[in-house]
């Protein structure tokens, strides 16, 4: 493999604050990655870090500061936390963390940047961009790529043994008993004598006193929840209707509001007319938001209502071509040496080796596609003179706390944010244009706590879509074996589009472009792949594996079309070209899992892929069969190498999710746009996978790398490609389009 | 109107054409019942009128005025769980849990017409509940557990 560059770290602990009445663990982190495939070398970047374990009278409170958005996260931070700490994980209680509260920054300032650098992706481009400024906007929090496992496996077990032999130490000064006879068990400390002292009732002690630092963490052996099936923390309230989301809560004094924006997306309202909405009951105010209007209510439903009565005048539209034909002319026309954004492979002599002979080309591609997780988007915000306050699901509350700031006219630090349980992301809560809106409105509204809720209408003509793309490949077969492949692909920059919006510009070459793509784990001989950048089209944002959620299927897919063209088998050939130990792993284990053994005949197929994704080898084999009703989805078998299972069911069930994800988007979504408006508004019409269509998926999590890496995005680049590669199998249909049920019809 | 939801009487003062949905949430501050898409597309705001399965969204209140309606929240509490409630908690079927209310309530007036389900009726009855995080195989399982714990009970 050797392109991807492994990262070195060192973890070591910084002091602690006080917090009211309490005190604060934490844990500092340097990292230094190695220099960038994509960008050269560069300076080292830093993070610094908010795990916390905050005690105050109450007892224990873990902090958690990765957001969860369905993925587990509040869940796994707990159980690294509670695997040191000695807490029963039926009775911890966690806390998302307020970034304006004072112990965040004062402990750790000027560094207060929590940031993570997977070994691709976003965050690593922004770093090793050098972008110091990006990553102090970027501030505190932000959740994506993967990384909450990646990131705080060592961070938080490190804060949790430090905290627990403070404990132990004031435990020790308080009772005169040698620190050495007293352990830890189920939230308190416990003396030789039995006497068990609650954690709670040490924090004023240990308030003043030195942490205990450079503590061994446990040996795996010694682990009581890494790695053992255990019950989510969240699971009882989510399967009871008693949790909370961020458009549940209910605040005293509280007005429902909804927003109508310029259908066309990014369109301006020049006026409009909201006589007959105000006359309506329970209507407290129509009001300019940018693009659009919103309309103030006392019940969501009778602000939906009095919403469709407002005549607007629409301003400005879309400045994007007027018709799909426009939007994939302008990937085609990409395909420029201008355009070129990227050659990071560049294997053997490509054109040396496409020179003559019979050249295999192939042309595919990738739809915009909406985040839709099921939740509506939601804020609740309220404005005063000098503060503000807001609750809200959202993967970015530093730019939450900035962005409101702005709006209202206040210092970022007087901006409470009180970050919420999100119903799924996807991506879509890195960007939080309904924040922004929901300000606005407060601000029209001083001192009344506002909750916008948008529509699901509303939520999916204007989501910022997955970025659409186009890959045409040349390449070459020789003796039954690959022997050239030469792979271009072009889109716009999601990470320009979705930055942007945020005021920051993203100088450089965009790995997300070719993620997935010009990292596969191939030795083929004369292998090239570059990525070219389109202009700006509809507005873009990172969709659940980002780039790789277009490159993986088009790097699959065309070596699919090689090697049928070879003759080979799709499984054995990918095994003679890897040259990853970990990825030939993950192969050998969907090989081993499905019984692989060539084609299976009788209108069935089989289809295989494997992509390398935010550090995890993920590869998969997918069965289908043609059924009276159209093809029928039977079996999948994934394999991903994570380095370690934090929790064996709730990654079984990510990984499940993400591939009944990524094909329920393979088979049946897309966003188009006329004239800029979005032709999809509704689960009718961008419908994804139902329950009878779900097949069996049988997962196997590998432990063979030294790097502890995140699932919640790698098991969905494979998906499309493996599909396709069994729809092929099975029928003799060539997919190279997303979705498939433009070409062919499933049961 | 007079309205009873899990057991408790209400007086609510809303348009007969308000979605009981937006009854239950906003004015019943019931919000275990979800949000999802308004046009009886995903599920999530599924509750039981006089035990059947309805989506509430599409349900006017005024229509519901006189009938038992039943929620999340009343079908069983995180201390007395519903069968169909334990069998979601064993099998950790919930990722972002938003659509599992209406999941739940799917499941459980299907087992009460249908105490034990074939994989073919739990496909059919159980595809109108759209779930994003794609928590399917893990429905499917705690379906069969909550039938057989029910079938014992």
């Amino acid at each position: 493999m050797g392109r991807l560059k492994t990262l070195t770290r060192r973890a070591f602990l910084v002091g602690t604050a006080a917090v009211a009445g309490g005190v604060a663990f934490g844990v500092y982190t340097v990292r230094r990655p190695h220099e960038n495939p994509l960008l050269g070398d560069l300076e080292p970047g830093q993070a610094a870090l908010t795990p916390y374990v905050r005690i105050d009278g109450d007892g224990v409170t873990l902090i958690t500061p990765r957001a969860d958005k369905g993925q587990g996260a509040y869940h796994v931070q707990a159980v690294l936390l509670a695997e040191e700490l000695d807490l029963d994980l039926a009775e911890v209680r966690v806390d998302p963390g307020p970034p304006s509260a004072a112990y965040w920054n004062t402990a750790l300032a000027p560094e207060a940047a929590e940031f993570t650098i997977p070994a691709q992706g976003m965050m690593r481009d922004m770093v090793e961009g050098g972008l110091g400024a990006v990553m102090k906007v970027m501030g505190m929090q932000i959740t994506g790529g993967s990384t909450t496992v990646a990131d705080q496996f060592d961070k938080l077990r490190a804060a949790a043994a430090s905290a627990r032999e403070t404990l132990k130490l004031a435990a020790a000064d308080q009772t005169g008993v040698a620190v050495s006879d007293i352990r830890t068990e189920n939230g308190a400390v416990i003396l030789p004598d039995g006497r068990a002292i609650a954690y709670g009732d040490l924090a004023g002690a240990v308030a003043g006193m030195d942490v205990v630092q450079d503590v061994p963490l446990r040996a795996p052996a010694q682990w009581r929840y890494i790695g053992k099936p255990m019950q989510r923390i969240d699971m009882l309230g989510k399967c009871t209707g008693t949790l909370d989301y961020g458009i549940d809560l209910d605040v005293p004094g509280m007005l429902q509001a909804t927003v109508v924006l310029n259908p066309a997306q990014g369109g301006a309202l020049n006026r409009f007319d909201a006589t007959e909405a105000e006359k309506m009951r329970g209507v407290k105010a129509v009001l300019p938001v940018t693009g659009g209007f919103a309309v103030v209510a006392d019940n969501t439903w009778r602000a939906f209502q009095a919403a469709q009565m407002v005549v607007p005048d629409w301003g400005d539209t879309s400045n994007m071509p007027a018709t799909m034909e426009g939007h994939w002319q302008a990937l085609s026309d990409a395909f420029t040496d201008d355009q070129q954004d990227s050659r990071q492979r560049d294997d053997g002599d490509v054109d040396s080796a496409l020179s003559g002979g019979k050249i295999i080309e192939a042309e595919y591609r990738a739809p915009y596609l909406a985040h839709a997780p099921l939740e509506p988007i939601s804020a609740i915000v309220r404005v005063d003179d000098t503060t503000a306050e807001v609750w809200t699901g959202t993967q970015i509350p530093r730019f939450v706390q900035t962005n409101v700031a702005r709006i209202a006219g206040i210092e970022a630090d007087a901006v409470t944010l009180h970050v919420q349980m999100m119903g799924g992301s996807f991506g879509h809560r890195l960007e939080d244009e309904v924040v922004k809106q929901a300000t606005e409105i407060a601000v029209q509204l001083k001192g009344v706590p506002i909750k916008l809720t948008y529509a699901r209408e509303e939520d999916m003509t204007h989501d910022f879509p997955r970025q659409i793309a186009m890959a045409r490949l040349r390449g070459k077969v020789t003796n039954g074996q690959v022997e050239a492949m030469d792979l271009s692909i072009a889109c716009p920059s999601v990470i320009v589009s979705q930055m942007g919006r945020q005021g920051i510009s993203m100088p450089g070459p965009d790995s997300q472009i070719v993620a997935g793509a010009w990292n596969a784990p191939f030795a083929i001989p004369h292998h090239r792949v570059t990525g070219y950048r389109a202009a700006p089209l509809a507005p873009i944002s990172s969709w659940r594996s980002v780039g790789a959620s277009h490159a993986g299927f088009f790097q699959n897919a065309a070596l699919d079309e090689l090697i049928f063209a070879a003759g080979a088998d799709p499984l054995e050939e990918r095994l003679r070209l890897v040259h990853d130990d970990l990825a030939q792993k993950v192969l050998e284990a969907v090989a081993d899992m499905s019984s692989w053994d060539g084609p299976l005949g009788n209108g069935r197929g089989r289809g295989v892929a494997l992509t390398t994704s935010f550090g995890v080898p993920c590869a998969e084999v997918i069965e289908v069969s043609q059924t009276e009703a159209g093809l029928k989805l039977d079996k999948v078998w994934v394999a991903a190498e994570v380095g370690r299972v934090v929790d064996p069911v709730n990654f079984e069930n990510l990984v499940q999710g993400g591939v009944i994800f990524a094909l329920g988007h393979a088979m049946n979504c897309e966003i188009t746009y006329a004239d800029g408006i979005a032709e999809q508004s509704n689960y009718h019409a961008y419908e994804g996978m139902r329950l009878y269509q779900c097949p069996d998926i049988m997962v196997r999590g590998l432990e063979n790398g030294d790097q502890v890496r995140g699932i919640g995005e790698p098991p969905v680049p494979p998906a499309a490609a493996a599909l396709a590669g069994a729809i092929f199998a099975a029928t003799g249909t060539r997919l190279r389009e997303m979705p498939f049920n433009k070409f062919v019809d499933f049961a | 109107m007079k309205l009873t939801v899990d057991g408790v009487a209400h007086e609510v003062d809303v348009e007969d054409d308000m979605p009981l949905l937006w009854v239950l949430r906003d004015e019943l501050k019931l919000t275990g019942v979800k949000y999802g898409c308004g046009i009886a597309q995903c599920g999530a705001c599924t509750v039981h009128l006089d035990g059947a399965a309805v989506r509430s969204c599409q349900i006017a209140a005024g229509d519901a005025e006189g009938a038992e309606v039943l929620t999340i929240t009343g079908l069983g509490q995180p201390n007395a769980l519903h069968a169909v409630q334990a069998a979601w908690v064993e099998h950790q079927v919930a990722q972002c849990g938003y659509c599992q209310s209406g999941q739940i309530m799917q499941a459980a007036a299907l087992l009460e017409n249908d105490s034990e389900p074939t994989d073919e009726v739990i496909d059919i009855v159980m595809s109108g509940n759209l779930c994003r995080c794609g928590t399917y195989p893990r429905i499917r399982a705690a379906i069969h557990t909550a039938a057989a714990k029910m079938k014992e009970a």
